[in-house]
């Protein structure tokens, strides 16, 4: 086994138990430093995030009352109680939404400004300043600000009369409300997408776009074939991430909304958290989470894969 | 091409350059007023008196400060402040500590088993939050851990996060140095403490201000492990407080109550904001 650094191990190894702790020789010292610094997080890991994974699946094939003292094996009952259950396929197709608008309109807003902020050379800093301060506040603060902002006599529809489009009722408005809610996601993560962006614009060399622009390539074309290319590794970040937490919509939608209008924003884990902790299945509850856990693995892999395999080709 | 009609393509080339990043700051000066005006209408509406409440003007006519009094008096708003202020402190000094030594370990040493951990630390942070929620809320349960500071705390206490961004900077650092401390007779406790962490001091003000605000602004576990109001944080608070509000004068109260929930971390981040931006530029890339 090697270690780090130039001193060359000795020939001849000492018994781990032989001498006192100060005479152990420095490779001793070094595992005994190693393993004593990881003993903690490893057991902080083992039992806080990877043994409640595999409880949450046990549950999952139990019916686990709050009250009922035992919680018998029923199999996949509860899978196929959900699965037939209209209001978790609707928080289904919900979420869908929220993943299918919410990652590109997020994707396409950063790129937009980190495309801007690269063409402006004064108050580039101001603008980047401004632009991340949402992403760093409360989401609860902020769902409560827009539902300030877009209440029936609100600031928001006092211009949209204004501008002759007639009074709106956002989010009580079971064909807008999802879309409002996934404006405002969109709106705090603008910070966070355009950074990561600006960092991937920054690693483009320019000689590339000088070469692209003495073969007369319009800039349309250099974006085309120059920047989205050789942004891919970074997009392919950014998407999966985005989907994840988009998938994971929950705080927005209990604040903005609270799942309705007529349930056209309830999504699956705010379904969750009500079969967890309003009505205390935790069996049905713990195999809705799992369905998700899937759902968020599978879509993350072939996105990996698909996209990857792009990247690769590029 | 003629020596003057290339000038003159140079000349609109120029233009239409100059034209170009005029039309960028105008649209950046209109998403600016999208990304802030919110901010500004929730002070503006925390300092008007109840009456001018529904009216479109961004200066009161008449500024007052009852809004905040009322809510300090009237409402647990200042508990809720020290306790996301206490549970933000304790999760940010275990994280840094925790996840700099394990950090520095993974970047730094070759060991049997390391692989194995790097991608079990990882792996987590795939794993969603909620599927941690049920299991985490039934042990707290048996163990008399809801509505405490330390129900709150645990799920927060080291981070696959921040674990992976102090790999990423401990790397960088040069071996030589360390070897050349060992070769000196410095034990590995001392090497790592007074040779690793002073050198990646600006990673730790990266990781502590992140953990920071993740702390302050969680939401969805305090809002299960606590019961009392006594016991909530500020973004619960603020959601309970909000909606137990009845009639609509208290959108003064609501926005008031979101002006300190929000205004403590924009002050912070204007202070620290190239630590956090560092940080999440080096984690995203990499």
């Amino acid at each position: 086994m090697r270690t780090t650094g130039v001193i060359p191990s000795r020939p001849k190894r000492r018994l781990w138990f032989g001498p006192g702790i100060g005479r152990l020789n420095y490779r001793h010292k070094q595992r005994l430093f190693i393993y004593g610094g990881l003993l903690i997080p490893l057991i902080y890991f083992v039992v806080i995030r990877i043994l409640p994974i595999l409880y949450s699946f046990n549950v999952s094939f139990r019916e686990w009352g709050m009250l009922s003292p035992d919680k018998p094996f029923v199999g996949f009952d509860n899978y196929v109680t959900l699965l037939s259950d209209p209001l978790f396929l609707k928080s289904l197709v919900n979420t869908g939404i929220y993943v299918v608008v919410g990652v590109p309109a997020q994707l396409i807003a950063g790129l937009i400004v980190a495309l801007l902020l690269q063409q402006v050379v004064k108050l580039r800093g101001l603008f980047r300043t401004a632009y991340f301060i949402p992403y760093v506040t409360s989401v609860v603060a902020v769902s409560w600000i827009f539902r300030w902002l877009l209440m029936k006599n609100g600031i928001v529809n006092a211009l949209f009369i204004e501008l002759g489009l007639g009074p709106q009722s956002f989010l009580y408005s079971p064909s807008q409300a999802i879309f409002w809610i996934i404006a405002v996601m969109v709106w705090q993560n603008i910070g966070f997408q355009m950074l990561i962006f600006l960092a991937g614009l920054q690693n483009i060399p320019k000689l590339y776009y000088e070469a692209a622009a003495i073969d007369g390539a319009t800039g349309w074309q250099r974006f085309v074939h120059i920047t989205i290319p050789l942004l891919n590794p970074v997009m392919l970040l950014s998407v999966v991430m985005a989907s994840i937490g988009f998938l994971q919509s929950f705080t927005q939608v209990l604040n903005m909304t609270g799942g309705g209008p007529l349930d056209s924003t309830i999504s699956v884990v705010l379904h969750i958290y009500n079969l967890a902790f309003k009505s205390f299945d935790m069996g049905l509850a713990s195999a809705a989470t799992v369905i998700l856990f899937v759902i968020i693995f599978i879509l993350t892999l072939v996105q990996l894969k698909v996209l990857g395999s792009r990247f690769q080709q590029e | 091409m003629s020596r003057s009609a290339a000038w003159a393509e140079t000349r609109t080339m120029l233009r239409w350059k100059r034209s170009g990043s005029l039309i960028s700051y105008a649209l950046l000066t209109l998403g600016l007023g999208v990304m802030v005006f919110p901010f500004l209408w929730m002070i503006s509406t925390s300092f008007k008196m109840l009456d001018e409440i529904y009216s479109l003007s961004l200066i009161p006519s008449r500024v007052t400060w009852d809004n905040y009094a009322a809510i300090f008096q009237g409402t647990p708003f200042p508990r809720w402040m020290l306790n996301s202020l206490y549970v933000a402190v304790i999760a940010t000094v275990s994280v840094c500590v925790f996840d700099s030594i394990t950090g520095y370990i993974l970047a730094k040493f070759t060991f049997w088993g390391k692989q194995v951990i790097f991608v079990l630390i990882l792996s987590t942070l795939m794993v969603p939050t909620e599927m941690l929620i049920i299991p985490w809320y039934l042990v707290s349960s048996s163990f008399n851990g809801m509505d405490t500071y330390w129900g709150i705390l645990f799920p927060g206490l080291i981070s696959g996060f921040g674990i992976f961004l102090m790999k990423q900077f401990m790397e960088s650092l040069p071996s030589e140095l360390l070897d050349a401390a060992r070769i000196d007779g410095m034990g590995e406790w001392g090497i790592f403490l007074r040779i690793a962490v002073p050198l990646v001091r600006p990673a730790f003000a990266t990781l502590c201000i992140l953990t920071f605000l993740g702390s302050w602004n969680s939401f969805i576990w305090p809002l299960i492990i606590t019961q009392s109001e006594e016991m909530f944080t500020i973004p619960v608070g603020m959601a309970f407080f909000s909606s137990e509000a009845k009639d609509s004068s208290n959108w003064v109260q609501i926005m008031t109550g979101a002006t300190l929930s929000v205004l403590p971390l924009i002050v912070l981040f204007l202070c620290f904001q190239k630590q956090i931006i560092r940080g999440i530029a080096t984690t995203g890339l990499k």
